[in-house]
């Protein structure tokens, strides 16, 4: 078991490395430095700033650079925003995200969950029926229609939370529904399919032989089984959830990373963008690690397969 | 027993091609059906949508205003007056044009990639799926962004950055599929007879792995157009006075407080398009894949 987490320790090391060189170099190639939108600034201000930051050195230099910076855990300093480093706009927008998305990750399970074991139980009757079409709206639904239409009917003609705002915890509401309804959708999905797959097995009908509750069966015998889809699907879902969502940080005025991402991107704040991509893949990576330790700890046949 | 008039018209009753099974089995699918007409009739109407358009798509009226829905305009009108119907149908052509290309796009280089990959097999195959892997930690909306940025809203460069940013689960799926394939006796057979690889590839290979493939295109063209819809919303996508859904929703949304038609409408087709595309791939998964099949 140590053995194999060693193993894809070691993996983690050469996709982060090649994440962070393909968008180095992908951002490089976009036409146009960081300072040419500002008209304000001259030609020789312009030409220091870039001296200033060490983008007239080779390109080969300043990868080498950051790759250095980057091991030191420096993820430089903001183009755009002066006298920030990209560590203090992370840390500043991250923990908003997180908080968001752990909410909306909590909501997309509870539904998700529950709305597939419902309809797993009864294949096939309009209580299979009815939550599916359900996540499957909830897969249609965009978040930049979904997020407004909650902000008018529940905040403007309701008027029982704030349309926008990241205040009380009344604010989270919104948001968090926004976010998490096309995750609680997928997890319906899977949860239906693969409960379904699990519920014809041989060691349930034994189970149920032997008279064990229903309630014990379809928690602890069948949903252990069957959870194994939706933890593999949860990995990468978690780090984009936790990373922020452009679109409902904007919505409803949150101050959070997604903003951040899409922002860097507009303005061309390369040192900005690196150390957003940088931070996401290590978040990818980690999560991917502990799904891999909870789907050995789920199914232990998949301990020996891989190791 | 009276025996068939001739020998082929026997052969034709008892072995029915897997395409026809599939698609009898697609027809009794009536929430697919429903997918499949919606699609088609959504198709129609926007490239007709020239001859269809009560109005011209940039044709205002700001003594009128935004109006909400009536029988002159049937959908209401936008702020500018502009009629909402006429702008939802050229709106769907982008949509609908950027769907289809950025697929085709994702098809192309995802088929590509994924059958050399499967059919070289070995160290090339590791290497090749690996490199799938890293390019999945990477958020390539971003770059998206940044391209979009950098060259300004092209329609061209929005087909082939959004299908270079979708080709990787197709080339896993490719990839899985070709593996199997590979095994069976009439590619061994055409080995044999000194086919080149890439006539093998193309002629023996690719057409028998097209199953997973269709069911997947069509799963991937609501996820296309949501990204598209997406850059719009950011501003990205197609240029005022053009329209897309996306830009429509972004539109409505800022003024749905006074005028929630115009956020209403766009977000409804949008959703009911991706409803029916979904359900279609639902459906052909079914249709096309025996053990589900079996399963029903």
């Amino acid at each position: 078991m140590i053995r194999f987490l060693i193993h894809r320790l070691l993996q983690a090391v050469p996709v982060l490395l090649a994440a962070v060189t393909i968008a180095f170099f992908l951002v490089r190639l976009a036409p146009g430095g960081p300072f040419t939108q500002e008209r304000s600034y001259s030609a020789e201000s312009i030409q220091r700033l870039n001296e200033h930051y060490g983008l007239n050195d080779p390109v080969g230099v300043q990868y080498l650079r950051y790759i250095g910076n980057l091991l030191r855990g420096d993820l430089g300093p903001s183009f755009k925003y002066s006298n920030r480093t990209v560590n203090e706009i992370i840390a500043a927008t991250f923990p908003v995200s997180l908080e968001l998305g752990c909410l909306a990750l909590c909501f997309a399970l509870c539904i998700g969950l529950a709305a597939g074991i419902l309809a797993a139980l009864r294949p096939n009757t309009w209580q299979d029926y009815a939550p599916m079409a359900l996540a499957m709206t909830g897969i249609c639904i965009p978040s930049f229609v979904l997020g407004p239409l909650l902000v008018l009917l529940f905040a403007i003609q309701a008027g029982w939370v704030n349309a926008a705002g990241w205040d009380t915890p009344a604010d989270r509401l919104l948001p968090a529904i926004t976010l998490g309804s096309a995750y609680a959708a997928y997890i319906a999905r899977l949860t239906r399919g693969s409960m379904l797959e699990v519920l014809p097995a041989d060691y349930i009908r034994t189970a149920r032989a032997t008279g064990v509750p229903e309630g014990r069966i379809i928690t602890c015998y069948a949903l252990k089984n069957a959870l194994i889809p939706v933890v593999s699907f949860l990995g990468p879902a978690t780090a984009g959830i936790i990373t922020g969502s452009f679109v409902v940080e904007t919505i409803f005025h949150i101050p959070g990373m997604g903003k951040m991402f899409v922002q860097a991107a507009f303005n061309r704040d390369y040192s900005l963008i690196l150390g957003l991509v940088a931070f996401y893949s290590l978040l990818i990576v980690v999560f991917n690690f502990v799904v891999d330790i909870a789907l050995a700890w789920l199914d232990p046949r998949l301990r020996k397969a891989t190791s | 027993m009276r025996e068939p008039k001739n020998p082929e018209d026997r052969g034709a009753a008892r072995v029915r091609s897997p395409w026809r099974e599939a698609w009898r089995r697609l027809v009794r699918n009536r929430a697919a059906m429903t997918g499949l007409t919606v699609v088609t009739v959504l198709a129609a109407v926007s490239i007709f949508a020239p001859w269809l358009a009560p109005y011209g798509y940039e044709t205002q009226d700001l003594e009128l205003g935004a109006s909400p829905p009536s029988g002159a305009h049937w959908l209401g009108t936008d702020v500018l007056g502009r009629d909402l119907l006429t702008r939802m149908l050229y709106g769907g052509r982008v949509s609908l044009l950027v769907g289809v290309c950025a697929t085709a796009v994702s098809l192309l280089i995802g088929i590509a990639y994924g059958a050399s990959s499967g059919y070289a097999g070995g160290r090339t195959d590791a290497f090749m799926m690996r490199s799938v892997d890293i390019l999945y930690a990477i958020p390539f909306t971003v770059f998206v962004i940044v391209l979009m940025v950098a060259f300004g809203q092209n329609l061209l460069l929005l087909f082939v950055a959004i299908g270079a940013v979708e080709w990787l689960t197709m080339a896993r799926i490719v990839r899985g599929q070709v593996l199997a394939v590979k095994q069976e006796l009439y590619v061994q057979a055409a080995v044999i007879q000194g086919l080149s690889h890439a006539r093998i590839l193309a002629v023996h290979i690719v057409p028998n792995v097209l199953g997973p493939v269709i069911v997947y295109t069509t799963l991937t063209i609501p996820r296309v157009m949501l990204l598209e819809a997406f850059l719009s919303f950011l501003g990205l996508g197609v240029q005022a006075p053009m329209s897309s859904w996306g830009l429509l929703i972004r539109d409505g949304a800022e003024v749905m407080e006074s005028f929630p038609w115009l956020m209403v409408f766009p977000g409804v087709v949008l959703a009911a398009t991706l409803f029916a595309l979904n359900f279609l791939g639902d459906g052909l998964r079914d249709a096309l894949d025996p053990r589900f099949a079996r399963s029903r």
